[in-house]
């Protein structure tokens, strides 16, 4: 591919998907100036590979560019992140207690939606959950990809992504209610 | 089914990745059984509300601006047409000047340059016409190549279709949920042309349905989407570009160009029983 083309073809991915990376990299970071560190240096490996993109879903390609410029970043400024194991089952567990919240509907989100501050307090919810859970929920809720897409991403089996969105969603519903209760 | 089944499928009831048959067992234990509709109806409302208020980052301008500079592109939003334009014109001008010189000069020596300038005005009056004609149809020729790129990119990875199916009642409301409009599907079968399925593409600067038909062994794309109000309806023209065979026309608010391999006869079949069964 020559020159031309190749920032043509990143012109076309990267015009389109900057928002989709920004986002990511922002509920990654949970920082703006890290997050456009991280993208810019995304969008410099993104160019770099751009031969490696052979069509298809250009977002889902550099979204996972920016996923693991991501980690490498973390390593190299926030190693101590790394050292927290991350551990799903214990991370879902109180297995029993959080089936109960779940089926609990007296503290159902849907009481949230009244509040007025309801976006600060998802926002603050979906900040609290660990980086493996935050990014599942952010690509399916946020840039509504498939299972598939994601285990791409994610770089996981779809399995993967499936208990982990299940386990997401059990966190993010606990932390919400324990905001509505403090509320 | 029961309840530790349902409950084991029910994310991916709410995130809607189930196959149908699942569904429809997931459908007929909620209609039964209280407790699982309320685990249901937990799920769907957590998701309505991350997906309702979570904040969504947009990436900021000053960002975008850094990057084009350090890809060395320009600033601007300069459609990629200019430029590919751009030698043309430089060209077109450099005549114009060397035009100009030489007929300046044949003022002053009027024997013997007279008939040169003649003939340099003459080139630049043609590399003129010639630069007007490339240059006023730029819009559909830039989507030309994009409708070209869109079915090659889909066939080189197989990538036929986002839903393999023939039947339109599924393909019309999938397409119709990822689009901002929904595009007129129909099986053609009976008339040699069945339905494959449906894709998304991005084509002119936005999404855009791509519906996916089989004719013999070759594959026809038609790539639809809402054209502007600005825009007269377009009576259907052929064009053939890089092996391939297009056909485009608009009409009723919508902007059709089918792409394909096949005979250019057959395209035209195709695409003349497509706009009267739709």
């Amino acid at each position: 591919m020559d020159e031309q083309n190749r920032g043509k073809r990143f012109e076309e991915i990267f015009a389109v998907h900057l928002d989709a990376a920004y986002n990511l990299a922002r509920w990654l970071t949970r920082d703006e100036s890290n997050a456009e560190d991280v993208v810019q240096e995304a969008c410099l490996r993104a160019f770099k590979f751009i031969d490696s993109f052979h069509g298809g879903n250009g977002r889902a390609w550099l979204l996972a560019i920016v996923r693991n410029t991501f980690y490498t970043w973390l390593e190299k400024n926030r190693p101590q992140m790394l050292n927290v194991p991350f551990d799903e089952d214990t991370l879902a567990a109180n297995g029993s207690e959080v089936d109960a919240l779940t089926i609990d509907a007296s503290y159902g989100v849907d009481r949230l939606l009244e509040k007025e501050d309801s976006r600060r307090l998802v926002n603050h919810a979906l900040e609290q959950l660990p980086t493996e859970f935050r990014e599942v929920i952010v690509l399916r809720e946020l840039e509504d990809m498939s299972y598939k897409e994601i285990a791409t991403i994610a770089n996981v089996p779809i399995g993967t992504v499936m208990s982990r969105l299940a386990r997401a969603r059990k966190l993010l519903q606990q932390h919400l209610r324990q905001a509505i209760l403090e509320a | 089914m029961d309840c530790t089944k349902t409950q084991s499928l029910v994310q991916g009831y709410v995130d809607m990745e189930l196959d149908l048959a699942s569904v429809m067992a997931v459908d007929q234990h909620l209609q039964s059984c209280a407790a699982c509709k309320r685990i249901y109806a937990q799920c769907s409302a957590l998701r309505s509300a991350v997906r309702q208020h979570t904040s969504y980052y947009a990436a900021p301008a000053a960002l975008r601006g850094r990057i084009r500079a350090k890809m060395g592109r320009p600033a601007a939003d300069a459609p990629a047409r200019t430029d590919r334009h751009r030698p043309q014109w430089f060209q077109l001008s450099q005549w114009l000047q060397l035009g100009t010189a030489a007929a300046a000069t044949a003022v002053k020596d009027r024997s013997r340059w007279l008939q040169l300038g003649t003939a340099m005005a003459a080139t630049a009056a043609v590399t003129w016409m010639l630069a007007l004609q490339l240059n006023s149809p730029s819009q559909d020729e830039a989507i030309s190549e994009q409708v070209i790129a869109g079915y090659a990119r889909s066939v080189l990875t197989s990538h036929i279709t986002d839903v393999a199916t023939s039947d339109r009642h599924t393909v019309k409301p999938w397409l119709s949920g990822k689009l901002d409009f929904s595009p007129p599907v129909t099986d053609l079968t009976t008339a040699g042309f069945p339905l494959v399925g449906g894709r998304l593409d991005y084509l002119d600067n936005r999404p855009v349905a791509a519906l996916v038909y089989r004719h013999r062994q070759h594959l026809i794309n038609l790539f639809v989407w809402p054209y502007s109000k600005s825009d007269k309806p377009v009576a259907m023209q052929t064009l053939s570009k890089h092996g391939y065979y297009l056909l485009h026309w608009a009409d009723s608010g919508m902007t059709y160009w089918a792409i394909s391999d096949v005979d250019p006869a057959d395209l035209k079949t195709f695409a003349e029983i497509y706009a009267s069964a739709k």
